[in-house]
């Protein structure tokens, strides 16, 4: 390697390439390391645990949404926690499961996304984008076999082919395009089956943002680690539309309003 | 056993100097200028996929003239050296200052110790958060030679004669427009005019979110040009 102060250039040969995780593998391997874990053997700790998101596919792109809450065995162990980012300009990532790795992990996908971005001078396909996160994922599988799982959604708007995509993955890291949505976490059947039973295709972004609001609501009605609207502290979820014109977090007086509506209709009643 | 003739370290200095200079005299100029909205940077550059003005980082860019390769390489040994710092400390630690100082340290240090010195003059710029915070512009030349500059600056071959046509044109709080228009108009020969397919532009808007750069491009360049 062709040493020169503080300016990290490489002989051929020994590039890393447009990867930022390539590049700390070969300047700094400490900041990726993983704590080692006793086989067979569970933690004697309580690690946050983040629970419901979801992504929806609609008319032109995609809508986004994750619960507020992580949980710490029965505990609550943050009331205002967010689950769902943006992945770059047109694409975003949702997480469930181990809130610590979790969130380093989106920070790591970040940077890898934009620096290939700079490296390259053009983004990664989507496609391209989905099987870097995968990677990730599958990076973490010793921790996952610890029981600690990092499960992310990863959603965007695919440029080339004009729509919305969406990709679920199980803890190796494998990557599953889903046809219209997808859910994960401790909430996502009610989530999922809320959401079947109101989509279609072609629905518009303000109907997917509506049915992502009243699915987490159903998610926190049945599963106590899902964090339902807080209209005392003035929590609510985290909603985001993707399309054309890139990735947008809805503002939280917005999501307020709608969370409101819900006062008003058929979640109303309905106690078993 | 045959003797190395001696050479003076004077004249191997003033050597290599003469042969970055040339090479970098070879390339087209560039500008960059402080506006309103942040900071542009226009170069005379026919290419529409070779760049020379880059991203490097939130609020900073790169734009270098002279040898493609070269300046290339250090584009990306920069992206890679703030990326690396964000990711390990924070965004805001970032900074156009320590960026600009690892460039002259790796350039002085090639210019002294390798077989031949990179011909390249390289920019590092950023553009303030606010309206308050300063744009700082870094000018660093093949040997390392470090300099701070304000308002305006040139690299290239042709530098003398396209910082006095700025002298006479530039005036603080130029709007975005104005800027590209004074850039370009002062990269052209006497007499002559560059059209958007000999220009490359790029800005440094304070006023977008995050990320600052964004090239200027098609139409919205040629109705500045017109």
């Amino acid at each position: 390697m062709n040493e020169t102060p503080l300016l990290p250039i490489f002989s051929e040969g020994s590039d890393p390439g447009p990867s930022f995780l390539n590049l700390l593998r070969r300047v700094a391997p400490d900041s990726l390391q993983m704590p080692q874990a006793i086989p067979g053997q569970a933690l004697p700790f309580e690690l946050a645990h983040g629970t419901t998101v979801l992504a929806i596919r609609c008319e032109g792109g995609v809508v986004m949404a994750g619960d507020r809450r992580a949980t710490s065995g029965n505990s609550i162990a943050n009331r205002r926690i967010e689950k769902l980012f943006a992945a770059d300009e047109y694409s975003g990532v949702a997480i469930a499961g181990t809130a610590g790795l979790a969130i380093e992990m989106v920070r790591l996908f970040q940077v890898q996304l934009e620096h290939y971005e700079k490296i390259e001078g053009a983004a990664l396909s989507l496609e391209g984008k989905a099987n870097q996160l995968s990677q990730m994922v599958r990076a973490n599988l010793p921790a996952a076999m610890q029981g600690l799982v990092v499960v992310p959604l990863f959603a965007g708007f695919d440029k080339r082919r004009d729509r919305g995509r969406v990709f679920s993955y199980d803890a190796v890291g494998g990557k599953y395009e889903e046809a219209d949505f997808s859910a994960n976490g401790s909430g996502a059947v009610h989530a999922r089956n809320w959401i079947k039973a109101a989509w279609s295709e072609g629905i518009s972004a303000d109907d997917a943002i509506s049915i992502s609001i009243r699915s987490l609501f159903a998610a926190a009605d049945e599963d106590t680690a899902t964090g339902g609207p807080d209209l005392v502290r003035g929590i609510y979820p985290l909603v985001a539309v993707i399309n054309s014109e890139g990735f947008k977090f809805l503002d939280e007086a917005d999501v307020a309003a709608r969370s409101q509506l819900l006062l008003d209709g058929p979640e109303r009643g309905g106690s078993a | 056993m045959s003797m190395p003739f001696y050479v003076s370290p004077e004249q191997v200095m003033k050597d290599r100097a003469d042969y970055a200079r040339k090479g970098i005299a070879r390339g087209r100029s560039l500008v960059a200028l402080e506006c309103a909205e942040g900071i542009v940077m226009v170069a005379q550059n026919q290419s529409r996929t070779l760049y020379k003005i880059s991203e490097v980082y939130d609020r900073i860019a790169f734009a270098g003239v002279g040898k493609y390769n070269e300046f290339q390489m250090l584009k990306i040994g920069g992206v890679r050296l703030a990326d690396m710092k964000g990711f390990q400390y924070s965004r805001e630690d970032v900074t156009a200052n320590s960026l600009a100082n690892a460039y002259a340290q790796t350039l002085g240090q090639v210019f002294t110790n390798e077989m031949k010195p990179y011909e390249v003059e390289i920019l590092v710029a950023q553009v303030g958060a606010t309206q308050e915070e300063p744009n700082e512009l870094f000018h660093i030349l093949y040997d390392g030679t470090l300099m701070d500059e304000s308002d305006y600056t040139v690299l290239g071959g042709d530098a003398e004669r396209i910082g006095d046509a700025l002298e006479g044109t530039f005036r603080p709080g130029l709007s975005l427009a104005e800027a590209i228009q004074i850039g370009a108009k002062s990269l052209a020969d006497e007499g002559a005019t560059l059209g958007a397919d000999q220009l490359e532009v790029a800005a440094l808007e304070r006023g977008r979110p995050r990320r600052a750069f964004r090239r200027v491009t098609g139409d919205e360049l040629l109705g500045i040009l017109s």
